[in-house]
């Protein structure tokens, strides 16, 4: 990994003279996880870390910077959003300059700091390896089993390689693998009856604060200051606490990104409250997928099924009905 | 005369229940993976080890209250008329708030001086304050990202609180802070803390002495002030921001709300909910101009607040109490105390600069 790092600050210096800017991550004020770092002059770029701490997905900064050149650094997760914002047209393929990377997993905040305890002393040094994580703390190495830590998305990467960039770093890899992956709650919702859900999204939704970080997170969440959940005219959704209503704002957002939606798991991922909200959106995906055979950001020159209109879908034999 | 008790580890938890027969016992419980303040009942999984996930604000200040509920009916005999029937709907219920950090206490005062403000009383917050004893925990291992210390707290202070649990070994020593934390506890079967409260001041004394340094945060009012026209510096504090409510929604002093009316066919609430200042529709005018349109203005605001607007009208109390959740819990890691430094610093160049 020092090599990659090295390498991707050359690169970054290289471009940076033709962009405006340039966006990775640098260390951040939580041990656990690092925060995005929006780079303008060259001595910005000796900040750059690049481990499995980089947990932020930065592809959802881009369409608010549309017009301005840009370079962006990516894992594979995030280079699959990047393909989704440049299908639905929302970024310029010419204004990104892409910086790809081979990610090794990333590691889940919350499920390490009650793993580890007590950070006061700060981490030098996180890593994965195999199936294990790493961690470097005041020069003690202490080892957990990966799957204790690694983020939930990451048991389902379909592909740990940026595979959308200008310039690849490092060498080319397979998504991290445990030997034992936890059943997903979609698993586990599967296997409840429809009265058991409710009661699941119900306990889970009550403690939902409202906070729509989930949205605001969301590389795809376009409408941001102009979300339904917050609109009185018209009254979708009301400000009263029940979990109902809360639920609904989650139907909202998963309709929204049907068929978009790329489970990168930054929703989930900055929810306060740790609820399992991106399950929503991979239900959606599931059928999505075996409806139109697609599987959201993996082609920029495919058009998402929901964007196009064909009289008769190849799977929807609706004359058959 | 205020009594110091004790309670031992494995009776705790009976105490506990044993209140929650005649009233709301709070107390941080593990709940999906994360530990928030809840009413405790037989079930409950009692989470003492550290900060938990969202302050105990909800306690006085819930997520949403009803303030009143109306009802429309037709007139009798005139049908054109429509009669409008209010009910008032004040809480009336008496808890025991358990297991609150220090922090979480001290951001209780900041909400007293704007809703019990002598003429300005909110009566809600106010009948819930007083039917709700503060019982606070001392904390024994401050997080990574704690502060207190730095903002005029600290992690054994007893502002905001009734009644302290200080841990020492095999249990607790209960200090009464207030006079109704006294009569609160004088009534109940507890032993008196005898040699124990020696062993209690140390412990916080070491706790307090172990929490790293850093200048404090006070005082900033003027330079964070100074600031208000620099486009440059917010807009580059505030780029990686997601403008998302998670900062303030956690937050043990954001005290903003919003009011609206949620009618159901002829039955209506009127209901107060949590607002934040990093939301867009915070100050969106009914015309559709905000004047904090974007989010550079609303980090201005947030920070603004807590460390200038606030302590300048609330004798130079600040409005953050150093829990460090929005730091933890931000989705890009904003810190908040990097912010303020880097204010302060700021305005001293600019000052500096204008000197020359
Ligand atoms: S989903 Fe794949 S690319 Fe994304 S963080 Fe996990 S392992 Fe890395
Ligand atoms: S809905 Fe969630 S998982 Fe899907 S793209 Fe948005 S943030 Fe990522
Ligand atoms: S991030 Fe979590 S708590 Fe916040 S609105 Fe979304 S689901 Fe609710
Ligand atoms: S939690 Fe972080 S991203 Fe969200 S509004 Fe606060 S500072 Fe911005
Ligand atoms: S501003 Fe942050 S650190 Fe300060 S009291 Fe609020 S949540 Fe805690």
């Amino acid at each position: 990994m020092a090599s990659s790092i090295d390498d991707l600050k050359t690169e970054i210096k290289k471009a940076l003279p033709g962009l405006d800017m340039v966006i990775a991550w640098a260390a951040g004020p939580d041990p656990l996880s690092h925060t995005p770092l929006f780079i303008t002059e060259e001595a910005d770029v000796e900040r750059i870390e690049w481990d499995p701490r980089c947990s932020q997905n930065l592809a959802g900064y881009l369409p608010g910077l549309r017009g301005k050149k840009v370079g962006i650094v990516v894992k594979g997760c995030d280079a699959r959003s990047l393909v989704e914002l440049l299908q639905e047209k929302l970024i310029d393929r010419e204004d990104v300059t892409i910086f790809g990377l081979h990610c090794t997993g990333a590691v889940d905040a919350r499920a390490a700091r009650k793993a580890l305890g007590s950070l006061r002393g700060g981490l030098e040094s996180v890593s994965v390896n195999g199936g294990t994580a790493s961690f470097s703390m005041s020069g003690e190495p202490r080892t957990l089993p990966l799957a204790e830590v690694l983020q939930k998305k990451c048991f389902t990467c379909t592909g740990a390689d940026a595979e959308v960039c200008d310039h690849f770093i490092g060498e080319h890899g397979e998504p991290p693998r445990v030997t034992e992956t936890p059943a997903t709650t979609l698993e586990e919702l599967e296997a409840m009856s429809m009265e058991e859900r409710l009661h699941f999204w119900e306990d889970q939704m009550s403690r939902c604060i409202r906070c729509y970080a989930c949205r605001s997170a969301c590389p795809l969440c376009v409408c941001q200051d102009h979300c339904a959940a917050q609109s009185r005219e018209p009254h979708w959704v009301d400000q009263t606490d029940h979990p109902r209503e809360k639920l609904m704002f989650q139907a909202i957002h998963a309709l929204h990104t049907a068929g978009r939606c790329t489970e990168c798991g930054e929703c989930e991922r900055a929810c306060p409250m740790g609820l399992p909200i991106m399950t929503l959106k991979q239900a959606l995906n599931r059928s999505i997928q075996d409806l139109f055979d697609y599987r959201a950001g993996t082609d920029p020159d495919q058009a998402p099924p929901l964007f196009e209109f064909r009289e008769e879908e190849k799977n929807i034999k609706e004359r058959e009905w | 005369m205020l009594t110091a008790r004790y309670i031992a580890d494995d009776k705790l938890m009976p105490w506990l229940l044993s209140l929650a027969e005649t009233r709301q016992v709070l107390a941080p419980v593990r709940q999906g993976g994360q530990t928030l303040f809840a009413p405790l009942d037989a079930d409950s999984q009692l989470d003492l080890e550290g900060l938990a996930d969202a302050s105990a604000k909800a306690a006085l200040l819930p997520r949403c209250e009803t303030l009143l509920e109306f009802h429309y009916s037709k007139g009798e005999g005139v049908p054109s008329r429509t009669e409008l029937e209010v009910r008032e709907t004040l809480p009336d219920r008496d808890a025991f708030l358990f297991g609150a950090r220090p922090c979480d206490a001290k951001g209780f005062t900041v909400f007293d001086r704007v809703y019990d403000g002598g003429s300005r009383r909110d009566i809600y917050y106010c009948t819930r304050r007083d039917k709700t004893i503060v019982a606070a925990l001392a904390c024994t291992d401050p997080a990574d990202t704690c502060f207190c210390n730095r903002v005029g707290g600290g992690p054994g202070d007893t502002d905001g609180s009734d009644i302290l649990f200080t841990p020492v070994e095999g249990g607790y020593v209960i200090e009464p802070v207030t006079e109704r934390g006294e009569a609160f506890l004088a009534e109940q079967p507890l032993v008196e803390a005898e040699g124990r409260l020696e062993e209690a001041r140390q412990v916080r004394k070491d706790v307090a002495e172990s929490m790293p340094g850093g200048d404090p945060l006070g005082g900033a009012q003027g330079e964070v002030l100074r600031l208000f026209d620099d486009q440059e510096f917010w807009g580059g504090v505030a780029a990686k921001c997601l403008s998302c409510g998670a900062c303030s929604y956690l937050c043990p002093t954001c005290y903003c709300f919003n009011m609206t009316d949620e009618i159901n066919g002829d039955d209506g609430v009127r209901v107060r909910t949590w607002d934040n200042c990093m939301s867009f529709q915070f100050t969106l005018e009914g015309s559709g101009h905000n004047p904090r349109n974007g989010k550079a203005q609303r980090m201005r605001n947030r920070i603004g607040h807590k460390f200038s607007y606030y302590p300048e009208l609330h004798d130079g109390n600040l409005a953050c109490v150093g829990c460090g959740r929005c730091i933890v819990h931000c989705p890009v890691s904003m810190d908040v105390r990097a912010i303020v430094a880097q204010a302060r610093d700021r305005a001293l160049a600019k000052q500096e600069h204008a000197n020359d």
